[in-house]
This record gives C-alpha cells, structure tokens and sequence, in this order.
C-alpha cells in the first residue's frame, strides 16, 4: 500500500481493516522525514519515540477491542507554539529554545483523546510573526514544490510538512492567513475556523482578538474531519465558545443545492499575479458549472484592513509578549546591571529582528498622545471591516477569491522589506479582524510550477458549509491530488 | 519622523535593549509603516464604535473552586534561576 499516497480516510480504513498497523504508518512517515527532512526543514522536533509509543498503543487498543478514536493511528505535525507536555516547545525563538511545557494545550489533550501520533513539531515564524517561515530562529523551511522558494507562513513547517507527505495531517495558528497562505503556497488544504470555535488555551498568545487553531490535509474531508477533532468548548479559554460541533466530516459530501458565491472585487486588485487571477477565475467557473449563483461582491473598506490589522495585532503582541521577562521561563541574559536592565537585556538577547519590531510598533500605538490616533482609530475601522462581511453575508453564502496574491515568494525575496511582507496577507487579513472561517484549497500552478490557492471565507460559525463548498470544487478537480518532488 | 530620542522612548517602555544600529533600523522602519498606515486618516470613523474583539460572549464566570495546579516542581522546570523553592531576581531593593 502507498501509505504516503493515501489520503486520511484511506489510512483510517486500512489501519480499521487491519492491512496495515498504526506503527507501520508512524514508522513509514517517520522513513520519510529521516530521508526529505532536511531538504524541506519542516520539523524542529521529532518525536520518534513518543510518536511509535503512541501507535503501538492505537495498535494494542485495536487488538484487544477497545474503542478508538477518530484520528486513531493518523500522525499530525504540530506547530511549535502549541504547548506540548514533556516534549520542546519552542516558538522558533532564541526566547523560549529550551522551553519544555509542565501542561498540553487544549488541542493537544483533544488529539490524544483522538488516538492521534503526534509526530513532530513545526517550524514558524518566531512567535508566528511572519508570512515565510524565515523569521524562525532556529531552521530554514523550505517549500516543497521549489526549495528556493518559502513554505509561507507563519504556520510554514506543518504546511510544507503536510505538503511533502511527512505526515497527513498538520495543526496551525492563523492571526492573520498563518494557516491559509502556507496552505496556498504549498498546494494543501489549510482552514482558519470562527474565532472562539477552537480553545487557544496552551497556544503561545500572539494576538489574542486575532489568533486561532485550525487544520491542514491534503483533502477537505481530512480538514473536516481533523477540525471537528480540534473544536469545542473549553472553560480554560473564555473566549471559546459552548456551541455544539457538527459532524463535518459526515455532511463534507454532501453539495449545497443553490450555492451562491460572491466574488471578492478587491482581492484581485493591482499586483495579482495573472497565474493567480487566471487560476482563481477558473475555479470559480467551476461552482458556474456545477449550478451556483456567482455574483461580484464588494468589501469596499478592504484597503485598510493590513494597516488595522498590524497596528492591532502589534498592540496586542506587545502587551502578550511582556510576560517574557526571564524570570519563570525562557531566557535570561547572562549580563546586566539590575533588575530592570535584566528584563531588557533578556529580552534583546532572546527576541528576533521581526519581533522587536512589532513590540515596538505595538508599545507605540498604545503609548500616551498616540493611542487614540493609533489603536482606538484601528478598532473602529475593524467595526467598518467587519460591516462590510456582514452585508455581503446577507446576499451570498460564500466569498471566494485568491488566498494569496502571488505564488509562493523565493526566500530572500521579501525579508528586508517589512512592508511589502505585510501586504501580501491582504487577502487573508480580514477574517481574523472579522473573526469568520476561512480555508485555502489548492486550486492550480503558476507557469513554473508553484501551487496557487483559492480562498473561500464564510460567516461566522458557518464551518460546515464552508467544508462542503470546498469539497464541491475539490471533487471536480485533481489539484490537491499532485505531489512535490523536492527539488 | 520619530526622533532618535522617540525610539530610544518606545524601546525603554518596552524592554527592549537595542544597540544603536539597531534604534536607527527599526526608527526608520517604523516611520515607513507609520506612513503606510496613515492610510486610515481618510476614513470617517467619527460614528463608528471601536470593536476591540469579535466574540459575542462577555464575562464568561465560573465556580470558584479549589483545583489543583501545577506543582512547585514543575512550576520551577523552567525557570532561569531558582533555588528549588523560589524563583530567583537580582535584588530590587537597596540595603534590604
């Protein structure tokens, strides 16, 4: 059996019939990160030993006929600011290298209670601060499909990881496009869901109004089926919230009859690649064909959303990231002349450039006679933003555009240039200020063969039909079916 | 433009130990972005209510229960320095 080859649902029947075991999946992903790991630099850590204890436990469980979870024997790559008991988690900073959580995040207990093989953890923008992976502190990830170009980012080590079939399944953070532009650029499947559906409680705090865990797949039934997994109330975190989980991997086939998708005028704007436009154009030709309603929808306040976005999602990270004190965990410098100084110095010493930046932007736009033209200006044109979602929601089920306005960027290409990194999120941003699901699905190649993704976004807690839509394009597609050669 | 004294201001709030290359790189990046998002100077927002956070839910109470947390042990795994029982700081106050 080409385990590598199989998607998530053909590996849970494989294992569930017994023509293959939970360790000779774990072990055959393992094989393969020993021999492409390098290349893509997808992991910070391999969990070898924890990762068969666990299979050969789903193994045993099955044998003597015990029930099993949904994900029982499937390995998932876990980014690496998502609180793992016992094992590194690190953030990709200098800050947090030798961190070793006392605790699991919520989404941790919940793939345990899944029977699902934690493999590894993932690479990230330091503190999930970037939108290449190349603000990791500690590795260089590269994407699959070309390794002189990025994975993406800030979750660019699970989607490249998931992409090189490392592992079938991947968990990421999205603040604003951290799941769905590495999905885009890597050519998986990546779902941001509505703010409050999953617990952040063990997510390292980026941007708390902002962040949110979510799926990668190499199909939409895997990320419906890993999401319904990942959700659910958790009084740990107050702002998740006590809805039921529907069964979204049950209904994920099912089509939605009188579909009507809005088209987002202002995500093809000026500096789409037209292998993108042409690509996403073509998707959504695809939901004309299959009946759906399509109409044009304009999101007129779109324009502002990366300015809101960064000065709020800074404001917030520099008042998340003054716990790192090098006092109760992480690191302290060696040198300093007081207590004060100690805080200082520790935190220069264990924060990157990109980090350092959006503390201080951050600090700036809360700071006394620039708050009010800053950071209360920023929350009330999210309200606008969020406006704008909320008229067009009333006339279409579903918003559908490019996740990304280019393919996957080389590495280098952007790094000295903050800005212009920060612009091309301008399509992913705005559900985060929202706070609606989103997903990217891959959707074609650019003329030198980078993935391109089409972003589909719904309203809030609206998670099922967003999954049935995609999987009404993927099921008339084979793009999420072509796999990278490394190279 | 921000000065080098409104730089060197910012790093002290927040923390942050910055030799003088780097006060003047991150000084003119951040004027390059404040430019940029000076962008939201030509929206009225003189109606408009600020939404610092999407979530409808409000104070979310629980029982106040006892519960067990973390123990001193695993409390001090990651720490710096520690004695075992205490997180350990340079002293704060003089002649204490």
């Amino acid at each position: 059996m080409d385990i590598t080859g199989s998607t998530t649902g053909q590996l849970l029947n494989a294992m569930q019939n017994g023509d293959v075991s939970a360790v000779e999946v774990t072990q055959t992903y393992l094989d393969e990160i020993t021999a492409h790991g390098e290349t893509v630099g997808a992991f910070l850590t391999v969990d070898s030993e924890g990762a068969l204890a666990q299979a050969a436990e789903v193994d045993r469980k099955r044998s003597s006929g015990e029930s099993l979870g949904k994900l029982a024997g499937l390995p998932v790559a876990v980014k690496d600011n998502i609180c793992t008991k016992g094992l590194a988690t690190t953030c990709a900073s200098r800050m947090l290298e030798n961190f070793v959580p006392p605790y699991d995040a919520h989404v941790t207990t919940q793939l345990q209670n899944a029977d699902a093989v934690i493999i590894g953890k993932a690479n990230l923008d330091e503190f999930a601060m970037g939108s290449s992976t190349e603000n990791s502190a500690l590795k260089v990830t590269r994407n699959p499909w070309n390794i002189a170009h990025t994975p993406g980012g800030s979750s660019g080590g699970s989607a490249a990881a998931v992409a090189a079939r490392l592992a079938p399944l991947g968990i990421g953070s999205d603040t604003g496009g951290s799941i769905r532009q590495p999905a885009s650029f890597c050519g998986v499947v990546g779902m941001k869901p509505t703010y409050g559906r999953v617990s952040r409680y063990g997510l390292v705090a980026f941007a708390s109004s902002l962040d949110q865990i979510g799926p990668f797949a190499t199909d939409v039934t895997g990320a419906a089926l890993l999401l319904e997994t990942l959700a659910g109330h958790d009084n740990r975190d107050s702002t998740s919230v006590d809805r039921p989980v529907p069964n979204y991997s049950a209904t994920v086939d099912q089509p939605l009859e009188g579909l009507r998708v809005g088209v987002v005028s202002e995500f093809f704007g000026d500096g789409i690649d037209s292998d993108v436009d042409s690509s996403v154009r073509a998707a959504i030709d695809v939901y004309r064909s299959l009946g759906a309603e399509v109409s044009e929808v304009s999101l007129p306040h779109t324009k502002y959303a990366v300015a809101t976005y960064y000065l709020i999602a800074c404001s917030e990270a520099s008042s998340n990231l003054a716990r790192y004190d090098g006092v109760h965990y992480g690191r302290r410098a060696d040198q300093f002349d007081n207590m004060i100084d100690m805080y200082a110095a520790s935190r220069a010493e264990g924060f990157g450039a990109e980090v350092k930046r959006r503390i201080m932007l951050g600090v700036f736009a809360l700071s006394e006679g620039y708050s009010d033209q800053y950071y209360l200006k920023a929350l009330k044109v999210r309200r606008l933003i969020r406006n704008d979602f909320d008229a067009a929601f009333e006339n279409v089920d579903v918003l559908a555009g490019p996740t990304c306005p280019t393919p996957a960027f080389r590495i280098g290409e952007l790094v000295d240039d903050p800005l212009q990194m920060y612009l091309s999120d301008i399509c992913t941003i705005s559900a985060n200020l929202v706070g609606i699901p989103g997903m990217s699905v891959p959707a074609g190649f650019s003329s030198n063969g980078l993935p391109i993704g089409l972003q589909l976004l719904a309203g809030p807690f609206e998670e099922e039909k967003l999954l049935r839509a995609a999987r009404m394009f993927e099921r008339e597609t084979d793009w999420h079916t072509q796999r990278p050669t490394f190279s | 433009m921000l000065s080098p004294e409104d730089v060197q201001k910012v790093a002290t709030l927040a923390r942050l130990k910055l030799s003088d290359e780097e006060l003047q790189q991150i000084g003119q990046q951040l004027d390059g972005i404040l430019g940029y998002v000076a962008v939201l100077d030509e929206v009225d927002v003189s109606e408009i209510e600020p939404m610092a956070h999407v979530a409808d839910v409000t104070n979310a109470f629980r029982d106040d229960e006892v519960r067990p947390s973390l123990p001193r042990e695993e409390s001090l795994s990651n720490a710096p320095k520690t004695d075992g029982k205490y997180f350990l700081v340079p002293q704060i106050l003089e002649n204490a």
